[in-house]
């Protein structure tokens, strides 16, 4: 019922297909006896933002540190650009919900991080690393440390991080999830202007049905253990109306409360 | 410290104490306590003679040798155990017995596998300093937030990089704190060394001055070794400071 409800409300209006940058195929990951993922498949479209979303323990970060290189599968692979993926690469870049900065290193060195392991020579890197910080909006902090930042302002060392190793695919887990809702609220408006702006594939993990739907061109819907994808949804006419109005629109309203009826089932 | 409302300076309950001895040394209840006032101008008089300053130098290259071997073995040792399972295993009951063990009964064993030069004495000291320095790094490296490690290795860090970026500076409040303790095991461990093995150094001094009963010049050297150990594991403690900032926030 609620699924074609879905289908009927989120007919794409335009059919163009699209190159796909990412793609899994048939997943299965297995933490001993703990099944996390179960033959899971799902493509990921070039220049877009795809959201997994999830209840908690449903293989979010599992999947996602898989595209990473970090974890390996139990079975299936992952294709990025049509290469199989064995470990980290320059093509992918982690945003972490913990913001993994360097605590005894600077704003300034902690941006360019990525570009030191990467060998780029020091003037270089540090020149990179001091527009994305003016990009991400930490002008004049670039000799701070983090613990001398709010959550909000680490979390945007940590997006300036993965933005100045420029992979084509970033990967955020929960990224918001650490700061307030009015920061939270400005970074979703962020993130869509650099989904607009910048040519890469974005995907984003997070347990918030709202923001999923406020920022996504797709969301994969996991339920939980073992856990696969039970529904794909495309939200499509209310992007380009600005983003004063997405949260009032009759189609993000409809999608949401979907969304919740499909997953109010496994919350107990 | 506060008298009477007055703050007094730091160190000034030493100045009391100080008083006490002088006071002890003054009624000569034994002679084993000269005055202060007699250790101290013994202390001016020996300072700079070529026995005192062969002393120091044999005591200063014996330790700071037996020293840098500690910490060039244990810190990275220590930190391979953190990151190792089977390494820990294998060696993790030998660190903790040997820190406790009283390793002044190992002397001598040393003594036939080393000789009686320098290098067992080295050895000695650097056998003193060790276990803390390793068990003290493995443990910084074992609360290291996963997500550091993570991260690293997702930009592409090479084994090396991981373990000169992320690994040693983030245990390094811990490794600071082992090498603080094991330098002031290691001024224990090279006394007994230059007093067990072979008469050497400050050791020599002690021998000679306590066989004469020149207890003025036995306590002069005693301050001098003290105030070389404080002075040491007062400047670890203020390089401990300097990492405070960020080690509640790993
Ligand atoms: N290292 C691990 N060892 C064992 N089980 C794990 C490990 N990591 C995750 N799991 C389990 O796998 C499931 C999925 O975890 P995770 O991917 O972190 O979920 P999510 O990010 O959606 O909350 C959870 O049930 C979790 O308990
Ligand atoms: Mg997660």
């Amino acid at each position: 019922m609620a699924m074609s409800q879905t289908k009927r409300v989120l007919t794409p209006v335009e059919n163009t297909p699209t190159e796909i940058a990412v793609s899994a195929r048939n997943i299965t990951k297995n933490y001993g006896a703990v099944e996390a993922l179960k033959d899971l498949t799902l493509e990921f479209p070039r220049g877009q933002l795809t959201s997994l979303l999830g209840p908690s323990g449903c293989g979010k970060t599992t999947l996602l540190k898989i595209i990473a290189g970090l974890l390996k599968t139990t079975s299936g692979e992952v294709e990025v650009n049509g290469k199989a993926v064995t470990g980290p690469g320059p093509n992918r870049a982690f945003v972490f919900q913990d913001f993994a900065l360097l605590p005894w290193a600077t704003v300034l060195r902690n941006v360019a991080f990525g570009l030191e392991l990467r060998g780029v020579a020091r003037s270089e890197r540090e020149a990179r690393a001091e527009k994305y910080i003016k990009d991400v909006g930490l002008a004049g902090f670039e000799q701070s440390y983090p613990h001398e930042l709010s959550g909000g302002m680490r979390q945007r060392v940590g997006l300036a991080r993965a933005l100045s190793v420029d992979a084509q695919v970033l990967l955020m887990d929960e990224p918001f999830s650490a700061v307030d809702e009015q920061t939270r609220r400005k970074f979703q408006e962020d993130l869509l202007s650099l989904v607009q702006n910048e040519n890469k594939t974005f995907i984003f993990v997070t347990h918030s049905i709202e923001e999923a739907v406020y920022v996504s061109d797709q969301i994969a819907i996991l339920l939980p253990r073992p856990s696969r994808v039970s529904e794909v949804i495309r939200p499509s006419g209310f992007r380009n109306k600005g983003i004063d109005n997405i949260r009032r629109d009759p189609e993000y309203l409809d999608i949401v409360d979907n969304i919740w009826a499909s997953l109010r089932s496994y919350v107990e | 410290m506060y008298v009477f409302g007055y703050r007094l300076p730091g160190l000034s309950s030493l100045l009391i104490w100080g008083l006490l001895w002088e006071i002890v040394g003054r009624a000569e209840l034994t002679f084993f306590v000269p005055p202060l006032s007699e250790v101290l101008r013994t202390l001016v008089a020996i300072i700079g003679t070529p026995p005192f300053i062969k002393a120091l130098s044999e005591t200063a290259y014996a330790f700071s040798g037996g020293v840098f071997a500690a910490i060039v073995i244990g810190v990275p040792l220590g930190i391979l155990m953190g990151r190792s399972r089977l390494l820990d295993e294998l060696l993790l009951p030998w660190a903790n017995m040997f820190l406790s063990a009283p390793l002044t009964a190992l002397v001598p064993v040393l003594m036939v596998l080393f000789g009686f030069g320098m290098k067992a004495i080295i050895i000695t000291t650097a056998l003193f300093a060790i276990w803390i320095i390793i068990l003290n790094s493995r443990a910084g490296v074992r609360q290291i937030n996963r997500s550091l490690v993570e991260m690293a290795h997702s930009f592409g860090a090479s084994p090396v990089d991981a373990f000169f970026k992320i690994y040693f500076w983030a245990a390094l409040p811990e490794i600071l704190g082992g090498v603080r303790i094991g330098i002031i095991r290691a001024v224990k461990g090279v006394i007994i060394g230059q007093l067990l093995i072979s008469i050497v150094g400050f050791g020599a001094l002690f021998e000679l001055y306590s066989a004469n009963f020149l207890m003025a010049h036995f306590w002069a050297v005693l301050l001098v070794l003290f105030a070389l150990a404080f002075s040491i594991s007062e400047f670890l403690a203020y390089l401990e400071r300097k990492v405070a900032y960020y080690a509640a926030k790993r």
